[in-house]
């Protein structure tokens, strides 16, 4: 007989080591997420990477500077010039409110950190928050670490399998969470929405599980579901705040809601957990000045109200089939039948008449882009132009994610064994985002997440099964078995099967449920004792298991019990495989995804080569030019000219006006005069030109010029595409049109381009330039960076118009003596 | 056919509503609020088909704090009913301060939105 007092103790004191151990584990990931994403920061120095994140840098150093006030209502004059930005109502405020806030906190407790290296680490913590929201989420539908009381799974598990059981799946969603994907958008420096929105994204389908999910009134903890769902919504504001991409939780949770009405799993949980949502997302997201009133309007937010109605419906059919008799009930269902469908008819037409008569049927652009594929090359060149919209080839799924890419189907067929609320969620998580990551690889963004949640299910089951068959043969290897204790060994597995299957089973009695517990412990032998003597009590109890034991068990039973050497085998490759993923997410953080594009390297023999062309040109901008300057580029480098450079722009990465880019776009694809007229009339001084012919940077404006003629030709049609392609191929030698050869792009980039090596060999093309002696007439240049990357032009005023009369006034003699020796015929005023 | 479907639908409101009256009191008064709330709803609509819908952020957080109250209030309503099985280790207390504190969040965004 054991002593119920000590095995409680015992089972405590296993609880509470696993649980410190969890969080020394948790601590652990949250450090690892946190470095390896630090190497931009070793390798390079610590500086802001790409374009979009000096917008968010600029926004937030006016923030820091100006207060809250003064930044909600900023009215920005130094982009989109002569339009300005209202960056108040168009910007996602969420990741530059939060580095604020991280600055106005340090900074009070008096830690001086500069606003630069507050925004380039954001990131970094961010994503060991999301790691540890992953973990929270995985929880649930992975149905481990059930701490019901004395009674069941994990805590009747030897130690040492626990431990393995604990640690690897931590690991796991930990290597998981740094996932390259994950880390190409959250490294040091990369301080852009998603670093941010990934985290808010996890915490709040954490928190909508949270608030669905039953368990939370069997513990002692009063955890309510409501308060949940609040805090749940809460979360969503700061989604919704933080990135555009809020409109995948608002149709994925109805989506998930729908799902389980469908499949019969509705109950007043799901209620609980949705409609609140509902309501107050709604009005959280109407908050947030970008989103406003098209979180009613538009077509993205409808499926949730659509939602809203049907689960009150469903709602108000359960209730009404609970107090009434079944004959009644049927009687009122015929009734509610008729009468509903007449209703929803009528509010389907006037909805669909309303839809209807709007072009993009309520849809935003890019919205429409990600539910049609093609759309965004039809209609939008400038969202298909981006090549972070483009979608994903092969090799850069498995460069993404890696191994996990073959351990979501397995976490997938785990997900189904015990189909829960929760893991039905998962399922559609992950099926969503793997169809819009291949519709753009951006997405891959929210792909990883799922796959990490989804192999770390794999994972944890295949261990699962693993350990436990090394631990019931065990005792195998040591001791010679008598076949009693064979006997013993299979009502033991019985026995613990009763505890590992997750079915409410009337048998266990507080006697086997002690046994079972008392024996982990690390000796053999006293594990031999106990098992003899469980084995005695269970014998007993072991023929009533028996018979009520179910198919589904003894199968279980079997399956769970493998071979000694094939588990041990398995587990030590489950591990190296482990490692290599480890192995790889390393090299793809240190290597691929740690650039940040404005500092360039590259090796050659004499050592590390930096090209830092692009701070030279906006240093030069800063120090040379007047602070009222226009300056006019493609729209890439917008936001890092008003940042870095401080001067006024024409059009920049926000690409919010497509007429004011094909403008630009235009007068780059014109003859000289032309786009001096152009630029002339938007007061521009300054053109700026990125050229990567000179060092073999790829990509420059030339490469990207064929966009500009696209855009600039679906707005002025006299710009067209063939003009510049000779044969339908697109070339800049000798070949090459005569409008391409005459563009201001060309010129620009080209202009004593072959002073360089005296046969203009373009590096990038591999071909030497066509128009290789020419003179500007419409512009000067002004500035060329060392490697030739970045190159300034300033437009020359307008030419003194009284200069040709004054000429022939100033020589009337020698002109007209000669014109009249030579051409008599020729008109003299010419 | 219409006279046994009449007849059939009279008989479907008598047991309603003698199913209904079974329910105790307190749930009755979460109910009489529901209602009362979605009909302030109602109201606000109707005043917004006559006057217009100018200042549509005050409208919209007028609308949505009745829905608002009113779905916490079944939500309230499912937390308490004593026949719901799931709920039977969760404190009638409990249920209640949770609804308090999730309309104080919900007035507190209204209050904010409301301009």
């Amino acid at each position: 007989m054991v002593d119920p007092s000590e095995a409680k103790g015992e089972g405590s004191l296993r609880k509470a080591f696993g649980g410190v151990l969890g969080f020394f584990i948790l601590l652990l990931i949250g450090t690892l997420a946190f470095s390896i994403r630090l190497f931009s920061v070793i390798k390079y120095e610590s500086v802001i990477h790409e374009f979009d994140p000096y917008f968010n840098y600029r926004v937030t150093q006016f923030l820091t500077k100006n207060g809250i006030y003064d930044f909600w209502n900023w009215f920005d004059d130094r982009t989109w010039y002569p339009l300005g930005r209202v960056i108040g109502g168009t910007v996602y405020p969420g990741l530059t409110l939060t580095a604020g806030s991280i600055w106005w906190l340090l900074n009070n407790l008096n830690i001086p950190l500069s606003v630069e290296t507050v925004c380039v680490f954001t990131a970094p913590i961010f994503s060991a928050n999301a790691a540890w929201a992953t973990y929270l989420l995985t929880k649930a539908p992975a149905h481990l670490f059930e701490v019901k009381g004395t009674g069941a799974g994990l805590t009747a598990a030897v130690l040492l399998a626990m431990v393995i059981l604990f640690l690897l799946v931590f690991l796991l969603i930990s290597d998981n969470q740094n996932v390259p994907s994950y880390i190409s958008r959250s490294v040091a420096g990369s301080y852009d929405n998603e670093a941010v929105a990934i985290f808010a994204l996890i915490f709040t389908f954490y928190l909508y599980i949270k608030s669905s999910d039953l368990k939370n009134y069997t513990q002692t903890l009063n955890t309510g579901s409501l308060f949940y769902a609040t805090l749940n919504a809460l979360s969503y504001f700061y989604m919704v705040c933080s990135w555009g991409g809020y409109t995948f939780i608002i149709n994925l949770i109805p989506m998930h809601v729908l799902l389980c009405i469908v499949t019969g799993r509705y109950s007043s949980r799901l209620y609980i957990a949705y409609a609140p949502l509902v309501v107050f997302g709604t009005l959280l997201a109407s908050l947030v000045p970008v989103v406003g009133f098209n979180a009613v309007m538009t077509s993205e937010h409808f499926a949730s109200f659509l939602v809203f109605i049907i689960i009150h419906v469903v709602a108000l059919v359960y209730y009404i089939k609970g107090i009434l008799s079944p004959k009644m009930f049927k009687v009122a269902m015929t009734l509610i039948v008729t009468i509903g469908i007449a209703v929803c008819g009528a509010v389907l037409a006037i909805l669909i008449a309303l839809v209807a008569s709007s072009p993009t049927k309520g849809w935003s652009g890019r919205s429409l882009s990600l539910l049609d594929p093609t759309y965004a090359s039809k209609y939008i060149p400038i969202i298909a132009s981006v090549s972070e919209h483009q979608p994903p080839t092969w090799p850069s799924y498995f460069m993404d994610i890696n191994v996990l890419a073959f351990l979501v189907p397995a976490g997938i067929v785990a997900c189904f064994l015990p189909l829960s609320d929760a893991s039905s969620f998962v399922i559609l998580y992950i099926t969503t985002s793997v169809y819009f990551s291949g519709v753009m690889v951006r997405l891959m963004l929210v792909l990883a997440p799922a796959a990490c949640i989804m192999s770390g299910i794999a994972l944890s089951e295949a261990f699962d099964v693993f350990t436990r068959s090394i631990k019931f043969q065990l005792p195998k290897l040591f001791e010679t078995p008598p076949s009693d204790v064979w006997q013993l060994i299979g009502d033991t597995n019985n026995g613990t099967q009763d505890e590992l299957a997750k079915v409410d089973s009337k048998i266990p009695t507080e006697k086997s449920e002690t046994t079972v517990k008392e024996r982990p412990s690390k000796k053999n032998r006293k594990k031999e004792k106990e098992i003899l003597e469980k084995g005695k009590e269970i014998k007993e109890k072991g023929k009533e298991n028996v018979e009520k034991v179910s198919d589904k068990r003894q199968n279980a039973k079997k399956l769970l019990v493998l071979p000694l050497e094939a588990s041990a085998v398995a587990i030590l490759l489950l591990i190296i495989l482990g490692a290599f993923y480890v192995v790889h997410c390393v090299w793809a953080a240190a290597e691929a995804y740690s650039a940040p594009s404005i500092v360039l390297t590259s090796h050659s023999h004499d050592g590390l080569h930096v090209f830092d062309d692009f701070r030279e040109a906006y240093a030069w901008l800063k120090h040379n030019t007047d602070v009222d300057d226009k300056v006019a580029s493609w729209w890439d480098y917008g936001y890092q000219t008003t940042a870095m450079a401080n001067r006024t722009v024409i059009v920049d990465n926000n690409t919010w006006n497509n007429t004011h880019i094909a403008t630009v776009g235009t007068a780059m694809s014109s003859p000289e005069k032309p786009a001096w007229e152009i630029f002339n009339s938007l007061d521009v001084k300054y053109v700026l030109v990125v050229f990567g012919g000179f060092v073999g940077y790829p990509s420059d404006d030339i490469n990207k010029f064929l966009w500009m003629v696209r855009i600039g030709g679906g707005v002025f049609p006299h710009i067209r595409e063939p003009d510049y392609l000779r044969d339908g191929q697109y070339r800049i030698d000798a070949q090459a049109t005569p409008t391409m050869l005459n563009c201001l792009m060309y010129k620009l980039s080209y202009y004593r381009f072959v002073e360089t090596d005296g046969k203009g060999f373009d590096r990038v093309r591999r071909t030497e330039i066509g128009k290789k002696h020419f003179k500007l007439t419409h512009f000067e240049e002004v500035f060329t960076t060392h490697h030739w990357m970045v190159r300034i032009y300033k437009l020359k005023p307008p030419k003194n118009m009284t200069r040709g009369k004054s000429k022939k006034k100033i020589n009337p003699k020698t002109r007209t003596k000669i014109s009249y020796q030579k051409n008599r015929n020729k008109n003299p005023w010419q | 056919m219409a006279k046994s479907s009449s007849s059939d639908a009279q008989a479907l409101i008598r047991s309603l509503r003698s199913a209904y009256a079974a329910t105790p009191t307190n749930l009755k008064i979460i109910d009489l609020y529901v209602v009362y709330a979605i009909t302030t709803a109602v109201i606000q609509i109707v005043y917004m088909g006559i006057v217009g819908s100018f200042p549509f952020n005050s409208f919209l957080s007028g609308i949505l704090s009745c829905v608002g109250t009113a779905v916490l209030a079944v939500c309230l309503r499912i937390q308490v009913n004593k026949e719901n099985k799931e709920f039977k280790d969760l404190s009638p207390e409990r249920a209640f301060a949770d609804f308090v504190l999730c309309n104080l969040v919900l007035h507190l965004v209204i209050m904010n939105f409301l301009g």
